[in-house]
């Protein structure tokens, strides 16, 4: 086996050493009914060029070589080529979690970083280390608002993304965390009058998403007032991190629970991705999740450590803060890498790029079809609502190799034929067009009743 | 230092600020191509939302971003630089294959919501390493969402919750040895149960007595590790498995340990109910500093209608796709379905192993333990005589007496060039050295790790301030961490020079 560093004389030799007569008796401690006497039933051993061929095969099957419209939680942007030059680096990538800061002060200080650039981007006073994607990261949040307010429920606007709603209402419900919805208005934003009556003096927090799941901006100061007013914390999330170079980030939240993805990590079927908690400094300490922090040494040397260890599992055990033990490190580095490379300038240009490109789109795609929620900003998605099924529609735009807008039937059904367009920098005019003239065609026609459907939305 | 090391040798390497400090207005890493549609007024389109000021993100070219995070990097210890015996981690070596096949553009670009019929190659690539892992197991279902070893064992104990529930009554609580890692009784709280403490015997094993007395019908499960964190394996297993199902409760397996038993035994066959796998573990993806990991639950079938949602199955054109009208199911753990760059690594590692491979990787694994234990045994403080599997703890009882702790042996490891073992875990043993030190060792690197934790020995004796110096070879010494806790300073500011 091509990964074990030892010839059969090494291992005699050690045996030896040990005073052992073979293998067997190291493995004596497991009760001899229970050990296994055969090959486990898995694929044989494989060189690596038949590795590289098995998943290369695996990879033509998936989609290469189609145009996507899809967004909603995940979504492809360029990703310059120094971040896998750069997170391929062994020292990155086969390090540990930095516990013996002397011998991790590379990833420390790139913690350390991360956490000053999503602190600059999203307006908050301090960003934890990561967490696993922006579902969970959204779940945490409203559990540590529970823990700051010593209130219970939580109220969510229906226009946060589907999953995420079903990841918090996984994690709220053996918490004794009771859940509350806020509806959209129709200019898809959070129902400003519906809003405050549903909060109560149990609610901990508002959970909303800017840019909504609709790609909709939210009157982020509007919604805050409400929920302050009403002695309620307001958590924002966010799913789609580039659009944090043009829209205003949420200052008046209390917590920002975020997903990074969109900061040069591969769409890759739907993860690893990388969520971040940032909040405000006096909330610090109720906050889960790795935190680097700037120390000094013996010497008086500037240094970088993981602190506030007392919140976590491995010190407080059941009385943590939450459960979770690894971050994204190297996730996170991506996203390092990715807000450095564009920064300041970089990143507006970049949104602004965005919101072209889905304006041209939105423009196009009214000359045929209804797009709602027009009456409110929208970022880099939006919703495009047409006689047809949407999913006959994106049938036909198969054929063209082309992936249509997610139909949202399943999720939203009061939109009827309803599908979620997504345009990023990488969406060419051409493909826009193409896609606009092949749902105009059939938008002229009128359906025509039975069509083989294959179901995108899931 | 006294005793030069043959494993390492100091050199120059870089110093590099904070790259704040490097950032001036003008310079610039990046390009976007032309615009090929009408430009915007982003004042017009967004309001008072249009954002006007990105705040202290940094302007740097291109060669300084590489320069910056290339000399971050060799302030880090890795595996791909030496042994790295962290026990309970498992710190083998990450397959450079894995990493290209990732990168593939239709399983790097794939999006989760795309129609299944442009998605076989990524269902297929669940498919086959969900069969496998059931296989190594001995298990019947699985799911692969959860994103992590502790978000596994949420999603186990969701499912142990909804079992119970099914069966008219949750129950009140999870036993957990005292020896188990600290995200086991986290994770019990996050699912609404209380956590009874389950003393270990005097060779470090769950006593069964102990056991048999404290289950009852408000007991759950019992969260445990096998082998468990001293490295032994519970060998009265079965009975464990009796007392609890005898009482209508599950075995729950913590899977942190499985690097000594794949091909050798499997926990399904011993009585385990429910259990979850770290792929960053036993599967090689590699740590990358932190994660991302992956945390696979494999269960019996009485588990199996409760698994997370969607599953893959078999459509009835041969086809595979996502079922989602799974009504029992405890619901979502992650958006879309886990970290599916994880499932490629693992899987390709399994594929490069084959049946023989896996086997001999846990031989070699509990192999190079013993030999490690052997050569120390007497020059540390062995509190635990029981067999070891893949990993040994000694303890600093005999160092303690010089005034040299754990810790201290664990920095002055550094200045012999090896990555310290695990610190002061297991709570069941004071002053704990916990060592595993993988497949991935051969006999001469890990005699030089021998040779290092003798000549340590050795200075305790007759110089103990240098081991309490150390380290004294890296960039930095001995951080002060409770200053950093007292008053944190967890981001850059501008205009604070350090």
């Amino acid at each position: 086996m091509r990964y074990l560093p030892k010839s059969p004389a090494d291992r005699e030799a050690m045996l030896k050493a040990m005073g052992a007569r073979s293998i067997d008796e190291l493995f004596a401690p497991i009760p001899a009914e229970y050990r296994l006497n055969r090959d486990l039933k898995v694929p044989r051993q494989m060189a690596e060029s038949e590795i590289v061929d098995w998943f290369r095969q695996r990879s033509k099957e998936n989609g290469v070589e189609y145009t996507s419209f899809l967004g909603a939680g995940a979504y492809l942007h360029y990703r310059p080529v120094i971040i896998d030059s750069l997170i391929s680096r062994g020292e990155f990538l086969t390090a540990y979690t930095p516990y013996q800061a002397e011998i991790s002060q590379g990833t420390l200080q790139a913690i350390f970083e991360f956490q000053t650039m999503i602190c600059e981007l999203t307006g908050m006073e301090v960003a934890n280390a990561s967490m696993y994607d922006g579902s969970t990261a959204a779940a945490e949040a409203a559990m540590m608002a529970v823990r700051v307010t010593g209130r219970n429920s939580v109220l969510v606007a229906t226009s946060l993304h589907p999953e995420y709603r079903e990841v918090l209402a996984t994690y709220a419900h053996h918490q004794g965390m009771p859940l509350a919805t806020v509806g959209y208005t129709d200019v898809g934003r959070v129902n400003l009058k519906a809003l405050e009556p549903a909060i109560t003096p149990d609610t901990a927090c508002v959970l909303i998403q800017s840019p909504n799941f609709f790609g909709t901006v939210e009157d982020v100061a509007a919604i805050a007032e409400i929920a302050h007013r009403r002695g309620t914390m307001l958590v924002v999330s966010i799913a789609e991190a580039v659009s944090l170079g043009i829209v205003e980030p949420p200052r008046d939240a209390d917590i920002v629970a975020m997903e990074a993805q969109s900061f040069g990590v591969p769409v890759g079927f739907g993860g690893p991705y990388c969520g971040v908690i940032a909040t405000r400094e006096k909330f610090v300490r109720q906050m889960p999740g790795r935190l680097a922090g700037q120390t000094t040494d013996r010497n008086g040397k500037r240094g970088f450590v993981l602190t506030l260890a007392t919140r976590e599992q491995h010190i407080r055990r059941e009385k943590a803060t939450s459960n979770i033990c690894t971050n994204q490190a190297l996730v996170a580095l991506m996203v390092n890498i990715f807000m450095t490379v564009y920064g300041k300038v970089g990143l507006k240009e970049l949104a602004t790029q965005n919101l072209a490109k889905t304006a041209y789109a939105a423009d196009q795609f009214g000359k045929h079809a209804s797009v709602l929620f027009s009456g409110a900003p929208r970022f880099n998605e939006l919703v495009v609502r047409t006689s047809e099924d949407p999913y006959v529609i994106n049938s036909r735009l198969l054929g063209h190799k082309l992936v249509g807008g997610l139909p949202l039937k399943k999720f939203y059904p009061e939109l009827g034929n309803a599908a979620l367009w997504c345009c990023t920098e990488m969406t060419t005019r051409s493909a826009i067009d193409t896609a606009v003239g092949m749902l105009a065609e059939s938008e002229a026609e009128q359906p025509s009743g039975e069509h083989a459907v294959e179901e995108v939305a899931r | 230092m006294k005793h030069p090391t043959p494993k390492a040798t100091r050199h120059v390497n870089q110093n590099e600020g904070l790259i704040f400090e490097k950032s001036s207005s003008g310079k610039a890493a990046w390009k976007l191509p032309p615009l090929d549609v009408p430009e915007v007024d982003t004042a017009k389109l967004l309001g008072v939302s249009e954002r006007k000021d990105l705040g202290h993100l940094p302007e740097v070219s291109e060669i300084e971003i590489i320069r910056h995070f290339t000399r971050l990097s060799t302030w880090n210890y890795a595996i791909d630089l030496g042994m790295y015996p962290l026990g309970s981690c498992t710190m083998k070596y990450n397959p450079r294959v894995n990493e290209v096949v990732v990168r593939l553009e239709g399983l790097a670009n794939g999006h989760p919501y795309q129609p299944e019929k442009i998605s076989q190659g990524a269902l297929r690539i669940m498919q086959t390493l969900s069969e496998c892992l059931i296989e190594i197991t001995g298990m019947d279902a699985i799911t692969l969402q959860p994103a992590a070893g502790a978000h596994g064992e949420l999603t186990g104990l969701l499912m142990v919750r909804a079992h119970h529930h099914a069966k008219g009554n949750p129950r009140k609580k999870i036993l957990i040895p005292d020896s188990a890692h600290g995200t086991n009784p986290a994770t019990a709280a996050m699912v609404g149960y209380s956590v009874e403490n389950l003393k270990s015997n005097e060779r470090g094993m769950v006593e069964v007595s102990a056991l048999e007395a404290q289950m009852n019908d408000e007991v759950a499960a019992l969260m445990l590790t096998n082998p468990n964190t001293l490295g032994v394996f519970e060998q009265e297993i079965h009975k464990i498995a009796q007392i609890m199902h005898a009482k209508g409760g599950l075995l729950y397996m913590d899977g942190a340990n499985m690097n000594a038993l794949v091909g050798k035994v499997r926990p399904g066959d011993f009585g385990v109910d429910v259990m979850h796998l770290n792929l960053h573990k036993t599967f090689s993806t590699p740590h990358g500093g932190g994660g991302p990991g992956s945390g696979p639950v494999a269960v019996k079938k009485a588990l199996e209608p409760f698994l997370p949602k969607p599953v893959v199955v078999q459509t009835a054109d041969g086809t595979l796709g996502f079922e989602y009208n799974r009504p029992q199911s405890v619901g979502r753990v992650r958006s879309f379905y886990g970290n599916f760059g994880m499932f490629v690594r693992a899987l390709a590692y399994i594929l490069a192993n084959g049946p023989d491979g896996l086997r001999q990787t846990t031989e070699d694994a509990v192999l190079n333990a013993n030999y490690i234990r052997k050569g120390l045994e007497g020059v540390y403080d062995l509190p635990y005589s029981t067999p070891s599997m893949h990993e040994v703890v000694f303890s600093d009882r005999l160092q303690a007496k010089n005034g040299v702790k754990t810790m201290d042996i664990a920095k002055r490891l550094i200045d012999y060039g090896f990555h310290p073992y695990t610190t002061a875990f297991p709570l069941i043993v004071p002053g704990a050295l916990m060592i595993e030190p993988t497949e991935s060792e051969d006999k001469a690197e890990m005699d030089l790790f021998i040779d290092a934790m003798k000549s340590i020995a050795q200075e305790v004796e007759e110089d103990p301030q240098t081991v309490l110096d150390a380290p004294h070879t890296t960039r930095v010494s001995r951080l002060d961490e409770t200053a950093a806790a007292r008053k944190p300073v967890l981001r850059w500011r501008p205009g604070v020079k350090a």
